[in-house]
């Protein structure tokens, strides 16, 4: 067993080898195929994150009137708070908004001029209601407009909700966001079938230089395993270094868009890497791995049938 | 030892490559299978180490009907023959010692036997200094020799020769009989498919005539008769 087993590794290391150039056919092409593979990921990631920052942009605001008593609007935030649909919401006291308003508009001299003319705060405290998915936030507005009617209309609390100045805003967000979701799974499906394929046909070839070898090998009593077993060692080794190929060529280019991504997306490429350096490495290493591997196995199939 | 009984072999839609061959050999014989082109005798090989099968008839190998032997147990079965092939059939990518090393390490074999019989093996057919030379490195006598030695190292019970010296000068084949007669004295069976009237005429053993997939003549210690 282990004789059998240290038989095949040093025949596919040697085999390996001595068929340099077979083997960095293979390599090349395997490794652009998990450098595609590598990118795609990590265009997936980048993705995910605009696609997460975009949707906290997304909110709705319950303005409240000035005199609202901060029990009062304590009281509504729990109720909102015990929504399924809603994943946060956020208290702006009327200092808070204060505050904001005046750093907002620190150059704009006549607007803080005029603002200490009034001498009093005139904005209102405000909830900023997130929900987890957008396409939730109108039973939110419905629930806000339904207390609203309830409310005594000489001691109101809502101002007023700006769902509807959002509306349309939201709800093509939410079309956009949905698109390029599927539309990337779609063409994330046809670039993973694409490098099997193309990766399954490579090791195909290699292979098929070899099969009057292979047929060679059968008619001195070699036994399928001990003739399969050097090709799908080799078979791994293609995926192995062409994993670590394609993760080393993807090194200098996500270092180059780190900047940029982080300025346009809020997201580093570069630091997202080297975070997730070690899954990354599993993930692609591993898939080259198992192409390989199996690849190997089965166009080595068709010639052991002598 | 091998009995052929009744054995037809059609291909395809064409006429039969061979038809209603029987015949007998016996252990420790040197048997001569001689014909023109396309008189079957390459067929009658493909059928005896099961890389064709017959379309009538069964082939026997020590009272085995070898194809009815299970794929998975063909190779312990090819194991017991040694082939020669016209071409050779080295794999390119090994040495000399590694393709000698190849059937013994196929046929799971211990390193220090590999290491002690492949030069044995070798110095028997005269490369004792050729052991880390490439088949591509090689002349095609000693491209043979190796391929005998590969034959030969395990020791099989039969030896199977199609064509040895097609391929190859006067000298050269020459070397090769006289390795084969040599096997054969050290008591292996051989069967050598060949049309070469010289190394029949000078051979003096048993030759079987074929022709037109037929045997038509079987003689003791035949000469080449076409």
């Amino acid at each position: 067993m282990w004789t059998g087993f240290k038989r095949i590794a040093r025949s596919g290391f040697v085999g390996f080898w001595r068929n340099a150039y077979v083997s960095l056919a293979a390599i090349f092409v395997m490794t652009v195929t998990l450098f595609v593979f590598t990118s795609v990921l990590l265009l997936g990631q980048l993705l995910d994150a605009s696609l997460t920052q975009i949707r906290d942009k997304v909110d709705i605001n319950v303005y409240l009137v000035p005199t609202a008593q901060e029990e009062d609007i304590l009281h509504l935030q729990t109720a909102l708070e015990s929504l399924p649909d809603v994943r946060e919401v956020a208290y702006t006291s009327r200092e808070e908004a204060l505050a904001a308003f005046e750093e907002k508009h620190q150059d704009d001299e006549l607007t803080i001029q005029a603002l200490e003319e009034l001498g009093d705060n005139p904005l209102g405290a405000s909830l900023a209601v997130r929900a987890k998915e957008t396409s939730q936030y109108e039973s939110i507005d419905t629930f806000l407009r339904e207390r609203q009617q309830e409310e005594d209309p000489e001691n109101a609390l809502i101002d007023r909700v700006n769902f509807f100045e959002n509306k349309s805003a939201i709800d093509k967000l939410t079309s956009i966001i949905d698109a390029v979701e599927q539309s990337s799974y779609i063409a994330m499906l046809i670039l993973i079938a694409a490098t099997v394929l193309i990766t399954f046909n490579t090791i195909r070839l290699a292979i098929y230089t070899t099969r009057e070898e292979i047929s060679i090998m059968r008619l001195v009593g070699a036994g399928n395993m001990f003739i399969r077993g050097p090709f799908i060692l080799q078979g791994v080794m293609y995926g192995l270094i062409a994993g670590v190929l394609a993760l080393l060529i993807m090194y200098p280019i996500v270092l180059w868009l780190g900047p940029g991504t982080q300025s346009f997306f809020q997201f580093s490429i570069f630091t997202y890497y080297i975070t997730h350096f070690g899954s990354l490495f599993g993930i692609i290493v591993g898939v080259g791995i198992v192409l390989g591997a199996v690849s190997s196995a089965f166009a080595i199939a068709r010639y052991l049938k002598v | 030892m091998i009995y052929f009984d009744n054995v037809s072999k059609l291909y395809n839609g064409g006429s039969p490559a061979i038809e209603g061959v029987t015949f007998q050999v016996a252990p420790q014989e040197f048997v001569s299978v001689v014909g023109h082109s396309g008189a079957g005798k390459t067929t009658l090989l493909k059928l005896l180490i099961v890389e064709d099968k017959p379309s009538d008839g069964n082939v026997f190998f020590e009272s085995v009907n070898v194809h009815s032997i299970p794929r998975g147990q063909l190779p312990q079965y090819r194991r017991k023959i040694g082939t020669i092939f016209q071409d050779f059939k080295l794999l390119s990518h090994k040495t000399a010692f590694e393709n000698v090393a190849f059937a013994m390490e196929a046929n799971g074999r211990s390193d220090e036997e590999i290491a002690e019989n492949v030069p044995q093996a070798l110095e028997l057919v005269d490369l004792g200094d050729k052991l880390m030379s490439f088949p591509h490195e090689l002349s095609g006598g000693e491209k043979q020799r190796v391929a005998i030695a590969r034959a030969i190292v395990n020791q099989p019970d039969i030896i199977i020769a199609d064509e040895p010296t097609g391929n190859l000068d006067p000298i050269a084949t020459y070397e090769v009989v006289q390795i084969l007669q040599k096997i054969n004295d050290l008591g292996t069976t051989v069967i050598m498919t060949t049309h070469n009237k010289g190394v029949i005429d000078a051979l003096e053993r048993r030759v079987i005539t074929m022709d037109e997939g037929k045997i038509i003549r079987d003689d003791a210690s035949g000469k080449y008769v076409l």
